[in-house]
């Protein structure tokens, strides 16, 4: 086979990734663009193993099948609630294996040179290598500056990944934590990776390289182990951009446009995630990715008052004689599993009549959408599931509204107190609903720290304990 | 009830028409669950409805005069200020709860004190939350604001609704309500439900979300001045200036001839009452109209109103000057102040076993404890929680003219241009700077990526948020792409070259069918209801 099938199947393998991507903005197109996403994929691998591919392609085509078992495994295995951590671990596998081929460009280079060196024929080389043989000095600079890229991305990427992963696992804690020395320690990291730039480009050597790519592994785990857990969104977002950028950067390595082309489309929406995610906090990208809150920090304002419990007949009342419901979900939903029980209550609610929604906030749960795809889970309609700025207005005319397992993304410091960290970022009011139940752990101040007046407001009632078992307490008493 | 526990008892009233009792057989019930033991004067409910049988049933002990009352009780609880006789039965390491204004009766509390009793006095409890269940203040003035309503109603010889009858159009009552406190709002509330187009006036303006929120319309002032901030006089209105007391009084003037029945209740706490409804207010109204001024007992918010009684002016407006509307609803009133006590002793005795702990520490036991161990404990310092936290200093939203959105349309269009024009120059322009030193080869690809990125944005921007996830699950996948990359360099060289590949398939495999199927599962659960 020639090289115009090959391309001619890239193109058209990359009008189907465009699609796929494009379908997802509906519930129901999504379902038809993932089989586009599919399609495409199939045809490049494909292409690629009949076109430019040498050899070895029963070796490859039994690693993929191998590699596609655990695949399956894991997809079918995971439970929704641990889809951030299966999110970030296979954005680590992607970085692991730009690293790898980018490093085996690099070999690929130098044995090139020394092939052709040895007066070798240039006919006899792989597809790669013969790519390589024919292009000239300055391109191939290009060629280790492109590489250089796509292993530094994709060493940062890699552990960045593996720590990601083991935050949302629990496995490393989630706080925000830093070596000594704290962003100098970056800044030193990030000056070795340059200066290997500029010997590597120099020279082409693999000690360097080699340098560099322990720099970018030391960012990676650094700079996410610097990052708390409720930033996790903005963290697995930026990861899965960088994926993208790596696969741009190795695409440009190796010359193939699919690669270029998906990697930016990969890069762009893990982007504009980080961005949507960012702007929900009212936080800018620089101040998520080096940790800490930002903004000004004065004085907060006093909070007065007490925080009034309530028991689950209380609740029930209030909800039987309710005739609108808000519910407003957070990470504490997903950590109590208590997405059944809230589908349940949901269910004996709507057939009495009365109108129940829920209030997403983005940044709800660990994943950018996170809570959507859980309360899906649960058999939630999606229908009745609302983003922020489409439900914020309603609160006034809503009888109760349900706070479960959310802390921060419905604190009215946000609005109120110019001194708060959160001052400005934008959050569900839900106070202005016109009782709200407020299903809690215990009274204190969750995982930014930071007071919540609402737990004090004069409507708000507080449901003490486990979300899920509280909840299960609460369902025999909705008639 | 334990052996150790105290005797709280009630008397009669004996203030002429008082017909409230502190003590009802339900509040004795729960009084008895803290410990205490309730003894109540015979006769001593019958004006509210609470017979002494009830009484008895209810575990209460019933005496048959007040001198036995008062030797028996350890800790007395009424609801007017005590008399002259009442005092001298006060006696040492009593406790009496009760109304008891200490600036009026100071010689009363001077006497208490000496005596070695101690007086808690109900109008004392601060005005913060913790206090709202014994504020005897606000569930009275509730009473007064909805029997004002009735009364007026009473007084008033038309319908408050409007209606369409086979026998003529009846419009509908204004009623204006001046005063926007428990006892206001409470007038509100009630006015509004029978249908009445209610106005309302108070000169703290954060009330007007309140009264705005009960159904009646904020009367609205034309007045630049910073008006007062309730928060610095715990709660309460104080005096305003006087050029915004002129532009009040020029509103009431016009709303006047309009309004058919006015229900004061401004009152300034140890003050007289304001002025508000002046003389020529009133010759104004129309005939039949009602004037009720809750205020009558501090002078009046109207000049010609007489307390305790009920005139009519030479042109028919009635005004009514009563000062006992919560004894006129005698059980309700009863009820609420017998359970306003009954949260007090709560309070008191924090252990549930029938033991008082005069907590002096506590803001709310402080603040109403004007005599105790043989001092007179008034003025109460000031709370160490302020009544209501500070109002914010609001910026005053202004409404913008049409011209001015249409200005503000047209400058952020401006800048939406300037911006995007900036952003294609700058593109643009360093494109051409890579173009100029970069070879071809390197340009090509570098096309397909500018290209690639400007399509992504286009297209991400349209995912649904509630499509996060499986975006992510997706874009995963596909950026197993680099896959390619393996594939094309499996074949050609070293071993370590074929092993750092074969990982790199198998790793991108693990991924490419993971993410994929996951997508599936996670996009099939979405249903519609």
């Amino acid at each position: 086979m020639d090289f115009g099938f090959t391309t001619a199947a890239y193109v058209v393998a990359a009008i189907l990734f465009i699609l796929s991507l494009g379908g997802l903005s509906g519930q129901e197109s999504a379902k038809r663009a993932v089989w586009y996403g599919i399609a495409g994929m199939a045809l490049a691998v494909a292409a690629t193993l009949i076109g430019p591919g040498t050899g070895f392609w029963f070796l490859s085509l039994i690693l993929i099948a191998g590699g596609g078992a655990i695949g399956y495994q894991l997809a079918t295995k995971v439970q929704m609630t641990q889809m951030p951590e299966l999110v970030a671990a296979m954005h680590s596998l992607v970085g692991l294996a730009a690293v790898f081929v980018g490093l085996i460009a690099h070999f690929e280079i130098g044995r090139v040179g020394g092939f052709i060196a040895d007066g070798g024929d240039v006919k006899e080389l792989g597809t790669f290598a013969a790519l390589i043989a024919k292009k000239s000095g300055v391109e191939l600079s290009i060629l280790r500056v492109e590489l250089f890229l796509g292993v530094f991305i994709g060493a940062v990427t890699f552990t960045g990944s593996v720590i990601a992963y083991g935050k949302l696992a629990g496995r490393v804690s989630s706080k925000a934590e830093k070596l000594p020395g704290g962003h100098m320690l970056n800044i030193a990291a990030v000056t070795i990776a340059v200066l290997s730039l500029v010997w590597y480009f120099n020279t082409g050597g693999f000690l360097p390289l080699f340098l560099m790519t322990l720099a970018a592994l030391f960012i990676g785990y650094h700079l996410i182990m610097g990052i708390g857990g409720a930033d996790m969104p903005v963290v697995v977002s930026m990861l899965n951009s960088y994926s993208g950028w790596a696969a741009a950067a190795i695409g440009f390595s190796l010359g193939n446009d699919l690669l270029i082309v998906v990697g930016a489309l990969v890069g762009s929406s893990g982007a504009i995630l980080s961005y949507i995610m960012c702007k929900a906090m009212n936080r800018s990208f620089v101040s998520v990715i080096l940790g800490g809150f930002g903004g000004p920090v004065g004085e907060q304002m006093a909070v007065e008052g007490e925080q009034v419990a309530i028991e689950v007949d209380g609740v029930a009342t209030m909800l039987n004689e309710a005739d609108s419901v808000i519910i407003i979900p957070g990470y504490g939903m997903a950590v109590a599993q208590a997405q059944q029980a809230v589908s349940e209550l949901v269910k004996k609610l709507r057939a009495q009549g009365k109108n129940v929604r829920f209030a997403i906030h983005p940044v709800a749960g660990r994943l950018p959408g996170h809570m959507n795809v859980l309360l899906a889970e649960a058999k939630v309609p999606y229908d009745i599931v609302m983003e922020m700025d489409e439900i914020n207005d309603d609160f006034p005319s809503t009888d109760v509204a349900i706070v479960i397992g959310s802390n921060d993304i419905v604190n009215p410091a946000a609005q109120d107190d110019p001194n708060s960290p959160i001052a400005g970022m934008p959050v569900l009011e839900c106070w202005k609903a016109k009782n709200v139940i407020v299903s809690k752990r215990g009274q204190g101040t969750g995982y930014s720290g930071i007071e919540n007046p609402l737990f004090f407001k004069d409507n708000t009632r507080m449901l003490y304990g486990d979300a899920k078992a509280s909840l299960d307490k609460l369902l025999p008493l909705i008639d | 009830m334990g052996d150790a526990g105290l005797k709280i008892g009630t008397p009669k009233e004996i203030f002429d028409g008082e017909r409230r009792v502190a003590m009802t057989p339900d509040s004795a019930l729960q009084l008895q669950k803290l410990g205490h033991e309730c003894i109540i004067e015979s006769g001593a409910g019958l004006a509210s409805g609470f017979v002494d049988e009830k009484y008895a049933e209810a575990g209460v002990e019933v005496v048959k005069t007040a001198a036995a009352l008062w030797k028996a009780a350890d800790v007395v609880a009424k609801v007017r200020v005590p008399d002259d006789a009442e005092m001298k039965r006060l006696r040492e390491g009593q406790t009496l709860i009760s109304f008891f204004s200490p600036v009026a009766d100071e010689a009363k509390m001077q006497a208490a004190a000496k005596k070695g009793a101690t007086v808690v006095a109900m109008e004392m409890i601060p005005r913060i939350s913790r206090a709202q269940k014994m504020d005897a203040l606000s569930s009275m003035a509730n009473i007064a604001g909805y029997r004002a309503v009735i009364e007026a109603g009473n007084n008033f010889g038309r319908f408050f609704t409007g209606q369409i009858t086979a026998a003529g159009k009846v419009p509908p009552a204004k009623v204006l309500v001046v005063g926007g406190g428990v006892a206001g709002l409470a007038a509100i509330g009630t006015s509004t439900s029978l249908g009445a187009i209610t106005l309302a006036f108070d000169v703290r303006p954060e009330v007007a979300e309140q009264v705005e929120s009960m159904g009646a319309q904020f009367v609205y002032l034309d007045f630049d001045e910073e008006q007062q901030d309730g928060s610095a006089s715990g709660g309460y209105a104080s005096v305003s200036s006087p050029e915004f007391r002129e532009a009040q009084l020029a509103k009431f003037r016009e709303l006047a001839p309009e309004v058919d029945i006015v229900i004061t209740t401004a009152l300034i706490p140890n003050r007289e009452a304001p002025e508000l409804w002046t003389e020529d207010m009133v010759a104004a109204m129309k005939p039949g109209s009602v004037i009720i001024d809750l205020a009558a007992e501090k002078g009046g918010n109207c000049k010609l109103t007489v307390m305790d009684e009920k005139i009519v002016t030479d042109n028919g407006v009635t005004i009514i000057g009563y000062t006992d509307f919560p004894s006129r609803m005698g059980t309700q009133a009863s009820t609420l102040y017998a359970t306003n006590i009954r949260h007090l002793m709560t309070d008191l005795t924090p252990e549930k076993d029938g033991v008082i702990n005069h907590n002096m520490e506590d803001d709310v036991i402080r603040g109403a404890t004007i005599a105790h161990a043989s001092e007179v404990t008034f003025p109460p310092p000031k709370p160490k929680v302020a009544a209501i936290a500070a109002a914010p200093k609001k910026e005053k939203i202004k409404v913008p003219t049409p011209e001015e959105k249409r200005a503000a349309e047209i400058a952020a269009f401006k800048t939406q241009t300037k911006n995007q024009v900036t952003l294609l120059a700058v593109g643009g322009a360093l494109l051409l700077a890579v173009g100029l030193v970069a070879p071809a080869s390197f340009m090509q690809h570098f096309i397909v990526f500018v290209l690639s990125v400007f399509i992504g944005f286009q297209v991400i921007w349209g995912v649904a948020h509630s499509l996060h996830t499986p975006l992510m699950a997706v874009t995963n996948a596909i950026s197993s792409i680099i896959i390619l990359g393996a594939l094309m360099q499996i074949g050609s060289g070293s071993l370590l070259v074929i092993v750092l590949a074969a990982l790199s398939v198998f790793m991108c495999g693990i991924n490419i069918f993971g993410g994929f199927l996951v997508t599936r599962r996670m996009l099939a659960m979405f249903q519609k209801s």
